[in-house]
Order: C-alpha cells, then structure tokens, then sequence
C-alpha cells in the first residue's frame, strides 16, 4: 500500500520508511509559527515550563498581525510581550509593522514555506503553505510552545481525500469560488482529521493565489492540511522567493484514498457562502437579492496581488454604490507596494474604497470594519459563523474578490460578468 | 478520574467563534475570558454554569480558530468535561493538551438532553445519565494522551519525560 503526499511528508520527518493511517509519531519541525494572538499563550507556558531557549532561531516565525496596528491598550500589551520574547531568544523571522504583513500572506513571500516542508502554526489558517507542496497545519499555543522548544510535534497520521481537478475555470471563477464549491459539497467536516490532496491536469491552470486560496481554506471543511502536487509554476514561485533548500514528494501510484472526487473546473460558477458556515454555498445564479453594507476585499485567504487585480478590473471606473463601505487589505507590505505601481490602489480608491494596512482586522471581528447588528458584508475571507465580523446578529457572505467588488458596485450581490464581461 | 454535573446542550458545528468572541482575545487570561465563555451562542451560559457542569453537543464541535482560548475559557468556567460526536481537530489537540477532558461518544449525544445530570468516569471512558438510568461508553484516548492529561498538559509531560520517548 502506497502513502499520500501528506503521508510520505509525515514519514520523512519521523524518520520512517513508512507510516500508516491513524500511526502516532512524532515528527521534526521545518518551522513553528505564532501571532499576536496565539503567541502570548504559547510565552506563558513556555516561560512557566522553565524553557530559556527555542529550537532553532531561524525556524520560528512571530507575526503579529490580528490586532495590529496594536488596536487598544491590551492588544498593545500583547504585542510589547512577545516583541520581548522575539527580542530576548533572538528570533530572526519576527516581522514588525512596516515589515509584517497577514502570516500566510507574508511567509510564503518571504521564502519560509517550501516543498515538502513540515510546518506548524498557531493559526488554523497554517494549511495555507500547502499551496507549496508542503504539509502545513494549525495548532494551538501549547503546541507551538512545545514546537519552539523542541523543535518537534506529534502528529496522528492522517488518511486523505484526492481531488483530481480537471479543465480550466471560466470567467471571472478563481481559487475561492472552486473552495467554496468543494466545501459546499463535502461540508464543513467533510474532511475532518484529513488531508485534502489536490492532483490533476486542472492544477496547471490555477495561479499560485490561487492555490493559496484554495489550501488556506481546506480548514474550513474540517482538514487537517490542504496539498497540492509540485509543478512548474510552484517552482518558478519557490525560485523566486526561496534559498531554502526543498524536497518536491509525489503521492504514490498505489496511494489509498479515502475518497476519490473528479472536479471540472470549467463547470464551476461564481460560488457564494451565505451565513453562517463556509458550507452553506450557492451558485451566483442562485443568490437572489442580497442587499450589502460593506465589502471586505483582503485576508489570508483574498489579500495577494491576483485578487486585488481581479477587484481593481472591476471597479475600475465605477463608482461604489452610496451608503456602502468598501475596505481593501493588502495582504503584505510588498502586494500593498506592487497594486501601488500597477496602479491598482489609485483605481479602487477613485472607485470610493479605503486601502488598510496588512492586517486579519475585520476578518475576526478585531478591529477596522466591525458590522453592528443587524448589518450585512460580503467578504473575500474565509469564516462567516455567528458574530464573526462583529455583532451576533450581523451576517457575513463570503466570496471571491470578483463577486465582492461588483457587488460593491451595485450595493448588493451581483455578478462581476454583469459589470465587466471575462471569457 | 470523575466528573458529574449538570448538561448543557449544544447542536453541531459550534466554532470557537462562538465559544470565546474573538473581541475578547486581546487578554489571555483564563479568569477574564470565562467571563464571555459561550456568549454568542447562549448569553445565559456563564450566569448559569456551576463547577463541574458538562457541555453535551453534536459534530464538529470547535471548529474554526486555533484559539486555545476556546478550551481555556471552557476549562476556567468550570465545566468538568465536553462530550461531543466528533471534535474539529485543532480543539481535541489543543483541550487534551492544557488537560480539558473531552469525550467522542455519538450514542452519549443523542441520549443525552440539557439539564440532565451526567457522570463521567474518565478511567474507563464510561458516562452515566443519571436522570435518566442510562449508560454509554466513550472511545478510550490513546495510551500517551492519558499521560499529557495525567501530567496536566503537554509541557508538563515534555518537561518531565525526554521528548524522545513520546
């Protein structure tokens, strides 16, 4: 019997020929990652437990970017905490504002994240770098205090679902819109405790945001991590941001699957998560009338260069409709910098947009665009739950950056080929 | 290990949103966030809650954030154990690993209803309905999470014992 991707990853760093399903190991860390608001937990218990040292200084990574810029006194005391701490164990991957930017935005840019890397993160987001061809998955704080320490965590082996996409995405249809669509369908357990494997001729015509998009959210259907074959265009990214060496691993012919889903790309439609799970999906054919107060174009799931092309096309020129608030985050310093020379930010800003700095701010409800009761976002993130972007009673719709800048146009959820037509 | 209490029933797919409000993560102290443990889903919670109460509820239950604030404001707001169909992944590692007991038991949810009183025997994975005289038994935990609960969390248990024999 043959191994996943996720399985022969796992292996690798356990140091064994093989693993199995359901296997405990334990298994050594490429990198261990917190921020602002997982880190100061991970401190505490690291401190507590009477560790003065971390692993390796090169293989943490601290980014606080949730409530950040420190958005009141306490968030402040948090982030001067574990500024300290990154200060104090000499930490060389800590990224202040004006270098920071959304963790699974920044790390990849920044060459932390390659394949066959095994990552942990204080982030249930982690599953991002899967993108790359590397197992990559969310923990909790105690977890990456024990990472940090020992440069080690255990992992129970997990079975895997196979996506074999095939054909192109039509249109304005993006990474986000082809989550969606796969978490509609298996639910938001559909995956749980698994790894998502995605394979297939259809890989090589999704972007690497794309795939980003895609692995970021295998969360979202209850994953343990998201994966992606290794091909040109992961190679061409890995060259161009990345000196660290990597290793590219291939699921094996003979790998068992739990189960098998084929996905036609060019089948798929503008899709749209209504509140309040990422699985309560429908096409934009089916939405209906669906009036807005706010759009939300950023995230760790919708903050890289592609999605802000993709949100400038299509208000570029128009106008946001009045009495709606459009709030663009740039997932880095350096995507913030590019849509400035392309001139991306000049059109959504004409267009009637504000542009933030890097940060997960309204996406959790933090801070920079919290809803008040009753009030309804469309939004490029990735969770809608309950009091999510603010008050209990407040609604998130989530989207691709398309179906969120047309609807900020019309001031209700629209079609983007109905403003700007793409074959 | 026993836990008995009163039940707090919840459906399926409970996320951390709900269980601690991320407006409340700019503090980590477990004191302050039990003040708003459950808000969202039952604003009563936290006024009701006695020591040692249980939270019975469906599949999926933690989904979402990382947020070990979750368990944490679980555990200081006194419930004695979590009794669930299915767990979202990051919950059960991080519940095991600050040492909130939890339990996989399908048959235990659907035979279980809010305001019943529940025992729980930790050792043999056995949960007692009191109300109602009936009986279930829990999918035991592996060998070496029973020891990161018995040293009261995975650091405890690494500090005491060479990691390499995890």
């Amino acid at each position: 019997m043959g191994m996943t991707m996720s399985q022969k990853i796992l292996a690798a760093h356990a140091g064994l020929e093989k693993v199995e399903p359901g296997q405990l190991i334990e298994a050594k860390l490429d990198l261990v990652l917190g921020n602002d608001i997982t880190t100061p937990v991970a401190v505490k218990e690291f401190e507590k437990t009477g560790f003065t040292k971390v692993f390796d200084k090169s293989k943490v990574a601290i980014v606080p970017d949730h409530f950040t810029p420190n958005k009141d006194i306490k968030a402040a005391e948090q982030c001067k905490m574990i500024r300290c701490f990154a200060r104090q164990m000499d930490i060389e991957n800590y990224f202040e504002i004006g270098e920071m930017g959304i963790e699974h935005c920044l790390i990849p840019e920044k060459g932390l994240a390659v394949p066959g890397d095994l990552i942990i993160g204080a982030d249930s987001h982690t599953c991002t770098y899967g993108a790359l061809g590397a197992f990559s998955t969310g923990i909790g704080s105690t977890d990456m205090a024990a990472g940090m320490a020992t440069g080690k965590c255990w992992f129970k082996v997990p079975s895997a679902i196979k996506f074999v996409l095939k054909g192109k995405p039509k249109g304005w249809v993006s990474g986000k819109d082809i989550i969606l669509h796969i978490i509609g369908m298996i639910g938001v357990d559909g995956a749980l405790y698994k790894s998502m494997e995605f394979v297939g001729d259809g890989v090589k015509n999704l972007t690497m945001d794309d795939r980003f998009t895609m692995a970021n959210m295998a969360i979202e259907a209850g994953a343990k991590n998201g994966i992606f074959i290794v091909d040109d265009i992961t190679l061409d990214y890995v060259k161009k941001h990345s000196t660290k060496p990597f290793t590219v691993y291939e699921p094996d012919p003979d790998a068992v699957y739990d189960e098998v889903y084929e996905i036609d790309l060019g089948e798929i439609r503008p899709t749209v998560a209504f509140p309040h799970l990422p699985d309560n999906t429908k096409t934009i054919d089916e939405v209906g009338e669906v009036e807005i107060d706010q759009v939300v174009i950023g995230s760790c799931t919708n903050g890289r260069m592609e999605d802000l092309r993709a949100a400038a096309r299509i208000l570029k020129g128009n106008k946001v409709k009045k009495g709606v608030r459009v709030i663009v985050f740039p997932g880095t310093q350096n995507i913030y910098l590019e849509a400035l020379k392309e001139g991306l930010i000049q059109d959504m800003v004409e267009a009637g947009a504000v542009v933030s700095t890097p940060t997960c701010g309204p996406c959790l409800g933090g801070h920079m665009g919290i809803l008040a009761k009753g009030e309804r976002a469309i939004s490029t993130t990735n969770r809608n739950f309950v009091g999510r972007m603010g008050h209990p009673e407040s609604e998130v719709y989530l989207a691709s950056p398309a179906v969120a800048a047309a609807s900020a146009i019309t001031g209700k959820i629209t079609d983007p080929d109905t403003i700007l037509k793409r074959d | 290990m026993k836990a008995k209490g009163k039940v707090f029933k919840y459906g399926d797919n409970v996320d951390t949103d709900v269980i601690i409000p991320a407006r409340y993560l700019n503090t980590s102290d477990p004191k302050e966030l039990a003040l708003h443990c459950m808000e969202d889903i039952d604003k009563d919670f936290v006024k009701n809650v006695k020591e040692g109460d249980i939270i019975v509820a469906g599949r999926n239950f933690g989904c979402g954030s990382s947020r070990e604030h979750a368990p944490i404001s679980i555990k200081a707001s006194g419930i004695s154990c979590v009794i669930a169909s299915t767990f979202a992944r990051i919950f059960y590692r991080n519940a095991i690993n600050i040492g909130l007991p939890i339990l996989e038991c399908e048959a235990a949810v659907e035979g279980i209803e809010a305001g019943d009183e529940v025992e729980v025997d930790f050792d043999t994975g056995i949960i007692r309905n009191v109300t109602k005289g009936s009986t279930f038994k829990a999918q035991a935990f592996p060998e070496f999470m029973k020891k990161i609960m018995a040293a009261d969390g995975l650091l405890n248990y690494l500090k005491s014992k060479a990691t390499d024999d995890l």
